[in-house]
């Protein structure tokens, strides 16, 4: 496995069009096939949803969690202990 | 008891209490047998239905085995967990790690055999104070005070669940423990619902989730990630199905839990934020409350505990052979430890719902189940958070963990590798049965509460899901710049609890202290000195006037304890002489009086 994996790295760009191709094929299937289980008008009228869905969801999650570091919700690893050092220094 | 039916935490609590004196080569046959056993008996234990095991309790009937089809489910799956959980750590010696997970599968399991409230509480806080030993014995720089705050949340909640036990009591007078009024709560369904919720996590009240799992040992971190969690989802699926406000809960705690994940340094804290989303489906299921969301619930229950026993298995891996648990002390490791990464990716598409691997066939129950339920948004926020969980378990973890930058030290690097045998064969069994669920869930929909047909393998489902995770992995691949781990740690809700602690500590060692203090010295100057002046005079006026001029009896006692005293030698024989002569006299004196 560890063979197949160093040739795949080795060969990357030949797997990245193999992939954009794939993702492609299974948009463009979805065109095709039965939309009798969709759970909406949205998924059932608008073409390629679950593939715009997915991209979308992903990067709004990436968006949204950068956001959020750069908020303030990221810390130094020492941010706790640096309370509780001060609390004892406190103390004494 | 009743005949037929064992209670298989007996098997494991006797188990756990003899292990000690099984020694040398014994041991790990032993280890090995007491969990298959606790297996063989809940399979046993399957075949019955109804109440076992009755015990009369003062004016309550116990009943400590009522079995259906979601109490055996939920055992089986325990029981399971317990065979891989001891089998992955079989090599530990400590003994007291092995009997802490035993006692704290025994826990579990009497919680989901419990047929009352009473019983129910005593395994629920078996199981609180068994697991925290999992995490103290990491004996790492944290793992003390990481333990304490476990336990203290657990307590908390312990106590929120006992008063709506009690309270319940007072209203209703039996302590049956089953489905309650969800539709008109009273105070008591919102405490239990609470104290049930407080152990599956649920958001505000899941702080001890992410940090003590990350802090437990290697092997306890696949019991813990699997027992507390689960075993409250089955409480609740018992107690609160269809409570709606458990759907909000539910889908906050799924995007919640995605939210930290992605935004995670630690490989188990990652794992630990996806315990908190993922629990958010259960329980968004249970809100939902119709057969095919409470279907949903319990066997998204069953594979979480597969997959995620899996993952932190892998990851558990990592840190016993690394010793390092973080991003940016790691990478690169797919050469290093091929199976590994091998188990570990059957555990990352099977949390993530691919196609053939085991959250494929639950997930998409619970989301179905809301949109057929009008649950409409509820379902598309789920999706939505599906596809973060793809995003930090199915990219993110395996992506940063075993390629990426390599940031291992050099020491590490050489440390790397695949485990022992027994952790190696316990990895096999997690990964095939995740995708047994995921290729032919017939075997679990068969043991799911409710009669329910789904069908998970169509080509609608397959090129959905398909698409979803395809161009989730295109936009990882062009974002990741941003999510490359940082060492760092994410500041979460318990900021507030400690602030609100601190805060306190500050009230009583500024304000309350002074105020203490300064009360204090005023009742040394005004009270106590004023005190000590009156005391003194009448003292003063006692001996030498009431005693001195009455009657002299205070002079009299004194004088002759002086005399006493000196009997009090120190001397055992002198002790014993005057004890006797004393016992001697008062014998004579009343034989004399006798004869008068």
């Amino acid at each position: 496995m560890t063979n197949l994996i160093e040739k795949l790295r080795n060969h990357l760009k030949t797997v990245v069009v193999i992939c954009l191709a794939l993702l492609a094929v299974i948009s463009g299937l979805s065109l095709l096939i039965d939309s009798s289980h969709a759970h909406s008008w949205a998924d059932r009228y608008i073409p390629f949803f679950w593939s715009f869905f997915g991209f979308a969801a992903a990067a709004a999650i990436i968006g949204i969690t950068h956001v959020l570091r750069r908020a303030g919700i990221q810390a130094p690893t020492t941010f706790y202990d640096r309370s509780d050092a001060t609390d004892r220094e406190e103390e004494q | 008891m009743t005949t037929g039916f064992i209670h298989p935490s007996l098997i494991l609590i006797l188990g756990a209490l003899l292990l000690p004196f099984v020694q040398g080569p014994l041991r790990r046959p032993y280890l090995f047998l007491i969990p298959l056993l606790t297996l063989l008996v809940v399979m046993v234990n399957g075949t019955l239905a109804g109440n076992h095991g009755l015990v009369t309790f003062l004016d309550w009937q116990l009943v400590f085995g009522r079995i259906d089809k979601l109490t055996t489910v939920f055992a089986l799956i325990m029981a399971v967990i317990a065979v891989l959980g001891t089998l992955y750590g079989l090599h530990v010696d400590r003994a007291g790690e092995h009997i802490a997970a035993w006692f704290y599968v025994a826990g579990s399991l009497g919680v989901i055999y419990s047929g009352d409230y009473l019983s129910l509480f005593l395994f629920w806080e078996m199981m609180a104070f068994a697991s925290v030993f999992l995490i103290w014995y990491r004996r790492g720089a944290q793992s003390l005070r990481i333990g304490y705050r476990y336990l203290i949340m657990h307590t908390i909640g312990g106590v929120i669940l006992l008063a709506g036990i009690l309270l319940r009591y007072q209203a209703v007078g039996d302590i049956t423990f089953d489905l309650m009024d969800v539709a008109h709560p009273e105070l008591y369904t919102w405490l239990i619902m609470i104290g049930f919720g407080l152990n599956a996590a649920i958001v505000p009240l899941h702080t001890w989730l992410p940090e003590s799992y990350a802090e437990a040992t290697f092997n306890g971190s696949v019991f813990l990630c699997a027992i507390t969690t689960k075993t409250a989802v089955y409480t609740l699926v018992r107690g609160c199905a269809g409570m709606e406000i458990l759907v909000v809960i539910g889908v906050i705690m799924a995007l919640y839990g995605v939210v930290y994940a992605v935004m995670e340094n630690d490989i188990r804290k990652l794992l630990a934020w996806s315990i908190v989303s993922q629990v958010g489906y259960m329980i968004a299921g249970i809100g939902i409350g119709t057969a095919m969301a409470v279907n949903g619930a319990v066997a998204h229950a069953v594979v979480h505990i597969l997959y995620k026993s899996l993952l932190f298995m892998g990851a558990g891996t990592v840190l016993y052979m690394t010793g390092k648990s973080k991003f940016t002390e790691l990478g690169g490791l797919y050469s290093r430890m091929p199976a590994t990464f091998f188990f570990t990716i059957i555990g990352c598409l099977s949390i993530s719902a691919a196609p053939f691997f085991a959250a494929y066939a639950s997930k998409s129950m619970i989301i179905n189940a809301g949109f057929d339920s009008h649950f409409t948004w509820t379902s598309w926020l789920l999706m939505f958070g599906a596809t973060g969980t793809f995003l930090y378990n199915g990219l993110k973890l395996p992506y940063f963990l075993f390629f990426g930058t390599n940031n291992c030290s050099e020491e590490t690097w050489n440390r790397a590798g695949d485990p022992t045998w027994n952790m190696m064969i316990a990895m096999t069994i997690g990964a095939t049965l995740c995708v047994l669920a995921g290729t032919a869930p017939g075997f679990l929909y068969a043991m799911l509460p409710y009669e329910a047909v789904y069908n998970p393998h169509t080509l609608y489902h397959l090129l959905e899901t398909l698409q979803l995770l395809g161009f989730a992995a295109l936009a990882f691949f062009l974002l990741q710049k941003y999510l490359e781990p940082v060492d760092s740690i994410c500041l979460d809700i318990d900021w507030l609890y400690r602030q609100a602690g601190s805060a306190f500590l500050w009230v009583v060692n500024k304000p309350l202290q002074w105020f203490d203090t300064v009360w204090g010295e005023a009742y040394r100057v005004v009270g106590l000195h004023s005190l000590m002046v009156v005391s003194r005079f009448w003292s003063w006026f006692d001996w030498h006037a009431i005693d001195g001029v009455v009657d002299g009896l205070a002079r009299s006692v004194r004088a002759l304890g002086g005399k006493v005293r000196l009997l009090q030698s120190g001397q055992i024989q002198m002790t014993l002489f005057c004890a006797f002569s004393l016992a001697a006299i008062l014998l004579v004196t009343f034989i004399f009086f006798q004869l008068l």
